[in-house]
């Protein structure tokens, strides 16, 4: 096992990627999930919608208006992005590591003209496919309790896109860090739910105290949140180009980590 | 040269492997001929399984050259995995496929068309003896029969090379010989393998010729029966007796003997004529009242050569990891 600190070495390199094998590590992956998705999809989506009953219909009726929207109008959209976030990252985590250290699928398929980097971007592609999924399955419950208003709001499908390929980008690089199962309770608690509560989901980012109300900026769900409430509830106006760039340049900043260092940590 | 690389399917040249400063394979050159079966017999830790990850062009090469089918598998891995079978030391199938979506699933990493890939992966269930399990959860399979499919898997592309790093570790006798019998199978065929085993049974079945390897260098090398022949001879009479009589009964050997060797209370006594030496020693004893604890004359084997050249036996650094 090599040290941490040595993964990222040579991260400049250009990555060896063939596109239509990556397409084929996607594809494996996928025909494992049409076998078990009965029994995964209600894990993933019924938790946004417990929240969603118990935070819009609960807590809403003591909220009268947030930003001129009722509880529900402002909650639901939010409650898109954080269901494609929990899939994504959970699938790129808990599942890719289970692939990558337990069951050793990568090294099964660089075993044949599958390169080590074709797996990495299939994992990638795969975590991005379940986000938007879900988030598109939450997508359509939303718009089922009446709180679509734009026909645009289909344009969802791009910020969800945009920041599951960032959010697997991230789970990656932290799944092959990951020396066990336990050390993705870190993830989770550091990263993942505090975005999730303080991500301008729950409330309006402005209404954290002065000190630490640029955090959000900082973060992929943040700025998906800011691009999906408008589109859903047809308010978009040109302030949400600057969130799509956010998300656009994290996406393609965060690729080479993963790449390189799941490469180093397997091939030695 | 380049008629003699065409009949080589590997050629290794002062193959060298470091992890930091630990030379797991050093300055290692060997080739392997087309159509022959060539063993890496070691202990673990001996650097087998970083050989055959390096020629399968998953660990890079430290320094020296490696051509695989013709070919610089640095240069060019992408290529020659088209033409390899690779079987690891632990099974990496899809656990929760079936047997067949398996192969299915394995062949398109190689850009089979479906019908071809369909074609083959009933052909190797067949050949593997594994069509009444097509449709069953790998996951629910035992031991045996994932690496029955795991060897199956490794030759959906037909391949050219076979690379098997300890296929029957871990395995039962039964379904041991079970892969064994593959194995020859394929090699009637004209598969070129390399195969790496700490088993030395497994070695004498199915090696033409191998290398005998301990801690990342090359002791010997040659053909199974020549090694014996060379090191140790047809015999081995072992005798459990206190090291103290161990010089007396070399001497009294000395006439047959080949060479002996010594682990503990025991004393290992090499010959081509092991009846004589068996029958002599005995007067010999019977006559002094050495006090003797056992006596067991038995035809040598690869241990032996390995007991011979390190003084350790091959599973005796079990406990070292595995490069």
């Amino acid at each position: 096992m090599p040290k941490n600190s040595n993964l990222l070495q040579g991260w400049y390199k250009r990555p060896d990627i063939d596109f239509g094998l990556t397409v084929k590590v996607f594809y494996r992956n996928l025909k494992v999930f049409l076998k078990t998705w009965k029994a995964n999809i209600m894990f993933n989506f019924l938790e946004p919608l417990l929240y969603l009953w118990a935070m819009g219909f609960g807590l809403g009726m003591y909220v009268s208006q947030i930003n001129g929207l009722s509880y529900l109008e402002f909650l639901a959209p939010g409650l898109i992005a954080s269901s494609a976030m929990f899939s994504t990252t959970y699938e790129v985590t808990y599942n890719s590591y289970t692939r990558m250290a337990r069951e050793k699928i990568f090294h099964g398929m660089v075993a044949t003209p599958v390169s080590m980097d074709d797996v990495v971007l299939g994992e990638i592609l795969y975590g991005t496919f379940k986000g938007v999924l879900y988030g598109f399955v939450f997508f359509i419950v939303v718009a089922l309790f009446g709180v679509v208003h734009s026909p645009f709001a289909i344009l969802i499908l791009i910020p969800l896109f945009l920041m599951s390929v960032i959010f697997s980008n991230l789970s990656l690089i932290w799944t092959s860090l990951a020396p066990n199962y336990d050390s993705f309770g870190y993830f989770f608690t550091l990263l993942i739910s505090p975005m999730f509560l303080f991500g301008g989901i729950f409330f309006p980012v402005e209404n954290l105290p002065a000190g630490i109300r640029f955090l959000p900026w900082f973060t992929p769900l943040y700025h998906a949140v800011e691009t999906i409430r408008p589109l859903v509830l047809g308010q978009a106006d040109p302030s949400i180009v600057g969130h799509f760039i956010w998300l656009i340049i994290a996406a393609i900043i965060t690729l080479p980590f993963p790449l390189t260092m799941v490469r180093n940590k397997l091939i030695q | 040269m380049s008629e003699l690389t065409v009949d080589q399917a590997i050629i290794a040249q002062d193959l060298t492997k470091k992890f930091g400063t630990f030379s797991a394979v050093n300055n290692i050159s060997f080739m392997v001929s087309r159509g022959e079966c060539f063993g890496l017999l070691g202990p673990n830790g001996a650097g087998k399984t970083s050989i055959a990850r390096m020629i399968f062009g998953f660990s890079p090469i430290t320094s020296g050259t490696l051509r695989v089918l013709d070919q610089d598998i640095r240069i060019s891995a992408r290529q020659v995995k088209a033409r390899l079978g690779v079987v690891a030391q632990e099974d990496n199938l899809d656990p929760e496929l079936t047997v067949l979506e398996n192969l299915m699933v394995y062949a398109n990493y190689f850009r089979l068309p479906r019908n071809v890939a369909r074609e083959r992966a009933e052909e190797i269930l067949q050949f593997m003896d594994l069509t009444e399990k097509a449709d069953a959860v790998v996951d629910e399979l035992s031991g045996g029969l994932k690496r029955r499919l795991t060897l199956g898997r490794a030759l959906i592309n037909q391949p050219e090379l076979l690379i098997l790093d300890e296929p029957t570790t871990g395995l039962d006798p039964y379904a041991r010989h079970m892969v064994w019998h593959r194995l020859r199978q394929l090699k009637e065929n004209g598969t070129t393998m390399l195969l790496t085993t700490h088993y030395l049974e497994e070695a004498r079945q199915l090696c033409d010729r191998l290398i005998v390897l301990n801690r990342g260098t090359i002791l010997e090398q040659g053909k199974p029966a020549a090694l014996i022949t060379k090191h140790v001879g047809a015999f081995a009479l072992e005798i459990g007796v206190e090291p103290g009589l161990h010089g007396q009964l070399l001497s009294w050997g000395s006439p047959w003997l080949k060479a002996s060797q010594r682990i503990g209370n025991d004393l290992i006594l090499y010959s081509d004529q092991g009846q004589e030496l068996a029958e002599n020693l005995g007067l010999k004893i019977a006559k002094d009242h050495l006090r003797i604890g056992y006596q067991r004359l038995r035809p040598t084997n690869l241990e032996d050569v390995f007991l011979k050249l390190t003084g350790e036996t091959l599973q005796g650094s079990e406990d070292e990891t595995e490069g």
